[in-house]
């Protein structure tokens, strides 16, 4: 891990100033995360695991501290593309064809038609959703909309994937498969991922690191390594090293005081 | 099987409307004896005739100049005016009942225009969002039928006559819907797509033509379906105070000048019928808008 890290926050905190006084969604967040990581962000709810990625992605500005993704600041990195960002609903335009849809970024890019149709066309092949093209996205299950979105934010060719809890609206037996596929996308792509969860298994299922936050204010605990290698079938759940390392991460949560009242 | 689905659906929808209608024309018949019977015992005690009631009731169906008349009366002027003159002529409700419609529609194009102009000025500048909506607000609440008379004096002295007059009162009545309908529309975007727009970097010309107009779509077409509706009350409304020698709205006049109450309501229903029809119209336009967009069928 010699070279540069590809996201870099240091002292990074943000505070929102709400009718009830400021509430720290961050507070000193130091995180160095490198090409082709796969790390998970776990934490309950308003731990700020998901205001982390927003301002990674500059959806929301820090009041202190640095960050740089690709060595730029997040504002340059959007306006470079430098991401691809899943929402935790699919977040696809109704009135579009699902190809059209996944086309939607490469339209506001300003793609020629013949490079914009090829890559349409690898992703929806690459999340499995060939011969959906011209499906209107109520057609689609829940499940397969969100596939969408993640061709949709792979056709831009992101050096990195910012995941917000992508999977959290769907059943669980949807979201094992779409686990499966992800860390196959993953291994084929060698992209970066940021991942946001509330899930110890999936996280420990698809991560590389597993970033462990705590609330009020929002912070980092504790950083856990994870890596149960390339070829992981689901049933690696079943593992004693998988579980060892949920429990790690259950026991983080824990002394953070996720499970206080 | 659709299509068995379909007709029994348009039944279940055509009764309880058909049930309403026999109800309503019940009541008619029952206000048209009511109100009319007072002056018919007047006349025929004044000339000296006995009737029973049963005559007394047929009277009441067939005076000349009734205060209400009877729902067959008023069909049977609308049926002579419509289908029995030449469209052309003075007298044929068909004729009337275009020269309302031509300046309705004139009026409700400008209106519509101006409506999403002002919709998006409103929703892209942040000034005009403040300082912009309380005028339009009150310039509704101003009675019409006092300013028509003005605006068409004002335009005559400048040399502007004819339709556009009248179209710009069906104007001044629906760009308020549409004004209102569409900032609404251009602003129902969720805050997840507009975050995906962002996330593109996209322009906010992109987000405007990519997200809110058609996100606005559904929101359009309810309230042009208002503002046909108003633009048609304007036109007669734009009628009334001129002295129009044509239009529904000049029947209306024309008949209450000479008590021609039969002819004040055959104008008025055919002023419905036009109304309906035109509500009618804009609902499939907007439905086959919604089918072209991949909407889910209801």
């Amino acid at each position: 891990m010699s070279e540069k890290p590809v996201i870099s926050a240091s002292g990074l905190s943000l505070v929102f100033a709400t009718h009830d006084g400021p509430v720290h969604a961050l507070s000193n967040i130091n995180l160095d995360i490198h090409e082709g990581e796969f790390v998970s962000l776990i934490g309950p709810s308003g731990c700020g695991k998901t205001t982390l990625l927003r301002v990674i992605a500059d959806l929301e500005q820090p009041t202190a501290g640095t960050i740089t993704v690709n060595g730029m600041t997040p504002h340059q990195a959007r306006e470079r593309r430098a991401y691809g960002y899943v929402f935790q609903q699919a977040a696809l335009f109704p009135w579009r064809t699902i190809a059209a849809n996944v086309g939607l970024p490469l339209e506001v890019m300003g793609l020629d038609k013949a490079e914009a149709q090829r890559r349409v066309k690898e992703n929806i092949a690459l999340v499995n959703l060939a011969g959906f093209e011209k499906k209107h996205p109520w057609q689609l299950s829940g499940g397969m909309q969100q596939r969408a979105s993640i061709a949709r934010a792979l056709a831009v060719e992101p050096a990195m994937l910012l995941m917000d809890e992508p999977f959290g609206a769907l059943d669980e037996i949807v979201r094992d498969h779409l686990n499966e596929q992800l860390l196959k996308l993953w291994a084929k792509t060698k992209k970066t991922v940021v991942f946001v969860t509330h899930s110890i298994p999936e996280a420990v299922f698809l991560s590389t690191r597993i970033v462990v936050m705590s609330p009020r204010p929002g912070r980092i605990h504790e950083i856990i390594d994870c890596n149960l290698g390339a070829d992981r079938p689901l049933e690696i759940r079943e593992t004693l090293e998988f579980q060892r390392i949920a429990q790690q991460v259950r026991d983080g949560l824990r002394a953070g005081h996720s499970y206080d009242d | 099987m659709k299509s068995a689905g379909h007709t029994s659906s348009l039944f279940h929808r055509a009764a309880p409307v058909t049930l309403i209608l026999l109800l309503l024309v019940a009541a008619w018949y029952v206000a048209a004896y009511a109100l009319n019977a007072p002056y018919q015992r007047d006349l025929n005690a004044r000339q000296g005739v006995t009737v029973t009631t049963g005559e007394l009731v047929a009277q009441t169906m067939r005076q000349q100049k009734p205060t209400m008349p009877a729902p067959h009366q008023v069909a049977e002027t609308l049926w002579k005016t419509t289908f029995g003159v030449p469209v052309t002529s003075r007298r044929s409700l068909v004729y009337h009942a275009w020269v309302t419609l031509s300046s309705t529609l004139l009026g409700f194009v400008f209106g519509t225009l101006l409506g999403v102009v002002i919709a998006v000025g409103i929703t892209h500048v942040p000034a005009l969002d403040r300082s912009f909506l309380p005028w339009i607000i009150t310039s509704q609440t101003i009675p019409m039928l006092a300013v028509a008379p003005m605006i068409i004096v004002i335009l005559a002295a400048v040399g502007v006559t004819g339709l556009i007059p009248k179209a710009l009162i069906s104007t001044y009545l629906s760009f308020f819907p549409v004004a209102v309908g569409m900032v609404k529309g251009l602003r129902s975007p969720e805050v997840m797509h507009l975050d995906l727009m962002h996330s593109y970097d996209a322009s906010s010309w992109q987000t405007f033509w990519k997200l809110r107009v058609p996100a606005s779509v559904p929101y359009f077409f309810t309230s042009i379906k208002v503002a046909i509706a108003a633009s048609l009350v304007g036109a007669i409304v734009g009628e009334l105070p001129t002295g129009a020698v044509a239009g529904i709205g000049s029947k209306l006049l024309a008949g209450s000048y000479y008590s021609q109450t039969i002819d004040i309501w055959a104008a008025l229903i055919a002023g419905s019928v036009v109304a309906m029809l035109l509500v009618a119209l804009v609902d499939v336009a907007g439905r086959l808008t919604a089918r072209a967009m991949g909407a889910r069928p209801s």
